[in-house]
């Protein structure tokens, strides 16, 4: 796909002369080539370490179709007192079916770190009205995500979805207890969730042919396997399965690198165990493992070409197969999360609460 | 109720999935071989393979006339993936779907298909340790419909103790009513109507989709939409290319069958459609029932006012000089086959009485497009005209179904200066500007819901009778009109007759 630029940059600028640029590259775009649009669906408001922007503008350009319409890339500087900024808008030369091509708008402001508490008033002009705005934070900063999701003096927050990834996150406790504050005035969307969600869907799809279903009131243990660094993976999927299934857990108790706990059920306990994997290369879940009363296990494991399923039967029989999936990688983890920005996530919240009950 | 439907526990795990569980399913794809096997329905697969939305146990038997081996049949599947499927495949992925991939050959009515694939079956119930739902897609001539339906239930495999049985079946769905009630008699000797799943790829699209979600979502239109502030409606399906190499085909379809009959009256239903109480098979599929009832069939008599066909001559394509109908390969010598149709049509209820609905479809126009165009009345009194004015325009809601997917609206708005002068500019959604995701093929949508058993966006028994209700006359008058058919130049708007069908100030939108 060939591209071509306009852009605009200036220094010592204004958030107002930001954005008066940014509409009029818009227009010139649009009158240089009737086929150029300009998309309309999210605001992405992206904060960085200036020195790793690179690498973060690798992972963007990687995430295919699901880019945000207008990018604002705020670069933070340790000791910058003025801002700088850089507009492009940038347009496809390859028609879409139908004839148009639709424009992708990137501002990159340089603030320094003085500027964060405060990025809502830098960041508001050049955001676009009316569309969601998600906030990524990917080198911490929370005084600028926090300015960003607080409305100033009662008003609405400039953003309503934080995007992040708990996998980023040295201590799980700590992320979990993070995003529970920002999920209590907003919505969160966490990579590491994400890439439970296939695990997600295959469990529950198991167990929903009618004769499955009753086995869902007769599970006795959960046993789930993560990448050393992707605990809060494991948490919040056992943390779904307890919230949809209505059990309680209790706090996990650690024996060398095992996890244990269990959730009371209506009919009992369940024993929930997770366990890190050493030598994964991918973050995220390794396998997940069920058993019920009845003697039957379920058992989903990575594979090729998919998830590898294991069922053993009350008799003994043992079945094994694949459930079809292509990886999505990292970079469309990172498409889903903002694409997962546009929708209603209603399960992650009780998950999210069960999740953090686990670790006290 | 059906075997799988006693009563049974909830499965909360559902809740909230963007994507929903489809039981596990062999779907057995009759004239596997086929173009739109080749083209569609195997990179339709794939594709929801690659998403991880096929069923968690899913198997695929395929069988067509031609001898070949399964492992012959995986590498025809493999290739066809590879040529038409919407991404480039994922090898591992690919390599598991067509792993398991089962060939049975020989003719639709040959006995030991069948048996055949009931030993199949059975096996493959076997290795899942679980009897799968069974879905027969019938992707073959129309001829063999029947036969395929009846030799399915003659061979007991139309009913299952243990899982549920489908049959999807492609368009045409007959040539006439009164081929379409045969085969719809066949089709219900043998299947329950629950069990089938007739397909029109039209309302697998997403902006067809959007043609409810725009009407019964927004708050604006409704109160507009009715005889009181509609003035009359355009739906066009119209393409810039010929027949190509289906004259065989088309001369046994010709416009009026191959697009109007399904796809144009359906549009034409969902654009008039009373609010269903729920968006599910039934309360869909009755309130589209009730626009088609509402439609007069016109009489034999009453065909040439309100009916115009035609076929494409020589003319100027995409700047290339092209052969007319009569011209292409295949065509029989004085064929009255007909390349272009316009109707127009009224639906007589409350709502919208009164209100011409104009249908029109042809191949080797000026463009590729299928859209549906409201056009409002009128504002009562204009107190703008001005010299500088350009001529006020009624405000048009223009729904794209292809090829660029999005709504448009026109409004009158000042010229910029110091009169009070007014010009038509539009307000325009697109699709592709306003999602991130990109939107499936409508078999990967319509392939989904039969294995599910979602039998909303397909067509009803009753639903294709009343379809063909209203096309059947006009079939028959132009079968009783001689030829030699009126021609319009490829590469144009289409034949000025068409304009007499439109009434009062109405004129045919430029495709």
């Amino acid at each position: 796909m060939s591209t071509s630029d306009l852009v605009w940059s200036d220094q010592a600028t204004v958030p107002a002369k930001i954005e008066h640029a940014l509409r009029k590259l818009v227009t010139e775009c649009h009158a240089a080539n009737h086929h150029c649009v300009p998309a309309r669906t999210l605001n992405l408001v992206c904060i960085v370490d200036r020195e790793w922007s690179g690498e973060i503008a690798n992972r963007l350009r990687r995430v295919g179709r699901f880019h945000a319409s207008r990018t604002v890339v705020c670069a933070v500087e340790q000791g910058r007192t003025t801002i700088d900024a850089q507009a492009t808008v940038a347009t496809e030369e390859d028609l879409h079916a139908g004839g148009f091509s639709v424009m992708r708008e990137l501002v990159i402001v340089h603030v320094g770190e003085h500027h964060l508490r405060d990025l809502d008033t830098i960041v508001d002009p050049l955001v676009v009205t009316d569309l969601r705005t998600v906030v990524w934070s990917p080198h911490g900063h929370p005084e600028a995500v926090d300015a960003l999701t607080t409305g100033r003096a009662g008003g609405a927050p400039i953003a309503q979805v934080v995007l992040l990834d708990a996998f980023d996150e040295p201590d799980p406790a700590m992320a979990l207890a993070r995003e529970g504050a920002l999920a209590e005035r907003g919505e969160v969307v966490d990579l590491a969730w994400l890439r439970c969600t296939p695990w997600r869907e295959r469990l529950a799809s198991a167990y929903d042919p009618p004769t499955r279903r009753p086995e869902l009131a007769t599970l006795s243990k959960i046993s789930v396997r993560y990448h050393t660094d992707s605990l809060v993976s494991g948490l919040l999927l056992v943390g779904w399965l307890c919230a949809q299934l209505g059990w309680r857990p209790e706090e996990l108790t650690r024996h060398g690198q095992l996890l244990r706990g269990r959730a009371r059920a209506r009919r009992g306990e369940v024993e929930l165990r997770l366990e890190p994997v050493e030598g994964m290369r991918v973050p995220g879940l390794s396998g997940v493992e069920t058993r019920s009363d009845l003697g039957t296990v379920l058992a989903l494991e990575r594979g090729e070409g998919g998830l590898t399923a294991r069922r053993v039967e009350r008799s003994g029989e043992e079945q094994v197969w694949t459930v079809l999936g292509a990886s999505r990688g990292e970079p469309g983890i990172l498409g889903e999360g903002i694409r997962q920005a546009l929708l209603r996530d209603l399960p992650f919240k009780p998950a999210l609460a069960a999740a953090r009950r686990m670790l006290g | 109720m059906s075997p799988t439907e006693t009563p049974s526990a909830e499965n909360p795990l559902v809740d909230g999935l963007e994507r929903l569980p489809v039981h596990p399913t062999v779907l057995v794809i009759f004239g596997a071989t086929g173009d739109l096997a080749r083209r569609k329905l195997l990179p339709a697969l794939y594709n929801l393979a690659h998403e991880g939305g096929l069923p968690e146990r899913f198997s695929l038997v395929g069988n067509a006339r031609s001898e070949m081996t399964d492992e012959e049949f995986r590498q025809q599947a493999t290739d066809s993936v590879r040529e038409f499927s919407r991404r480039p495949p994922d090898e591992k992925v690919l390599a598991k779907l067509v792993g398991d991939i089962r060939y049975v050959s020989g003719s639709f009515d040959g006995e030991h298909v069948y048996e055949q694939l009931a030993t199949a079956l059975t096996e493959l119930d076997a290795a899942a340790g679980q009897p799968l739902n069974r879905c027969f897609y019938l992707s073959t001539a129309p001829t063999f419909f029947p036969v395929i339906i009846d030799e399915l239930g003659k061979h007991d495999l139309a009913q299952s103790e243990e899982a549920e049985v489908r049959v999807v079946i492609e368009k045409p769905f007959g040539r006439s009513l009164e081929e379409a009630r045969d085969l719809n008699a066949r089709v219900l000797s043998v299947f329950s109507e629950q069990q089938v799943f007739r397909i029109d790829h039209y309302l697998g699209k997403e902006t067809v989709q959007n043609v409810l979600a725009l009407r019964f979502a927004n708050n604006m239109f409704e109160p507009l939409w009715n005889r009181n502030f509609i003035d009359h409606v355009q739906i066009t399906a119209s393409e810039d290319i010929g027949i190509g190499s289906r004259a065989g085909y088309y001369e046994s379809a010709g416009a009026l069958r191959d697009l109007v009959q399904n796809h144009m009256l359906q549009l034409l239903s969902l654009l008039c459609m009373e609010p269903p109480v729920a968006f599910e098979a039934d309360p869909v599929r009755d309130e589209k029932v009730k626009v088609l009832r509402a439609i007069k069939a016109p009489t034999v008599v009453e065909v040439p006012d309100m009916a115009v066909r035609a076929q494409y001559g020589p003319g100027i394509s995409a700047g290339q000089e092209v052969a007319g109908y009569l011209e292409e390969p295949g065509v029989p010598k004085g064929s009255t086959t007909e390349t272009y149709a316009a109707l127009r049509l009224e639906v007589r209820n409350w709502r919208w009485a009164g209100v011409p609905m104009y249908l029109r479809t042809g191949k080797r126009l000026a463009r590729k497009v299928t859209e549906i165009a409201v056009t409002l009345k009128p504002v009562p009194h204009l107190a703008f005209q001005s010299e500088a004015s350009a001529p006020i325009k009624p405000n048009v809601l223009v729904l794209t179904v292809q090829p660029n997917e999005g709504v448009s609206l026109s409004i009158g708005a000042k010229i910029p200066g110091t009169r009070m002068a007014i010009r038509t500019v539009n307000m325009e959604f697109s699709y592709g500007t306003a999602f991130l995701s990109e939107s499936p093929e409508a078999y990967e949508r319509l392939i989904t819901d039969a294995m599910r058993g979602d039998a909303t966006l397909f067509t009803r028994n009753d639903e294709v009778e009343a379809q063909w209700r209203l096309i059947d006359p006009i079939i028959k008058a132009w079968e009783q009109m001689p030829g030699p058919l009126p021609q319009y130049p490829a590469g144009s708007q289409g034949p000025t007759d068409a304009q007499e069908l439109l009434t009062g100030d109405a004129r045919w939108r430029m495709i």
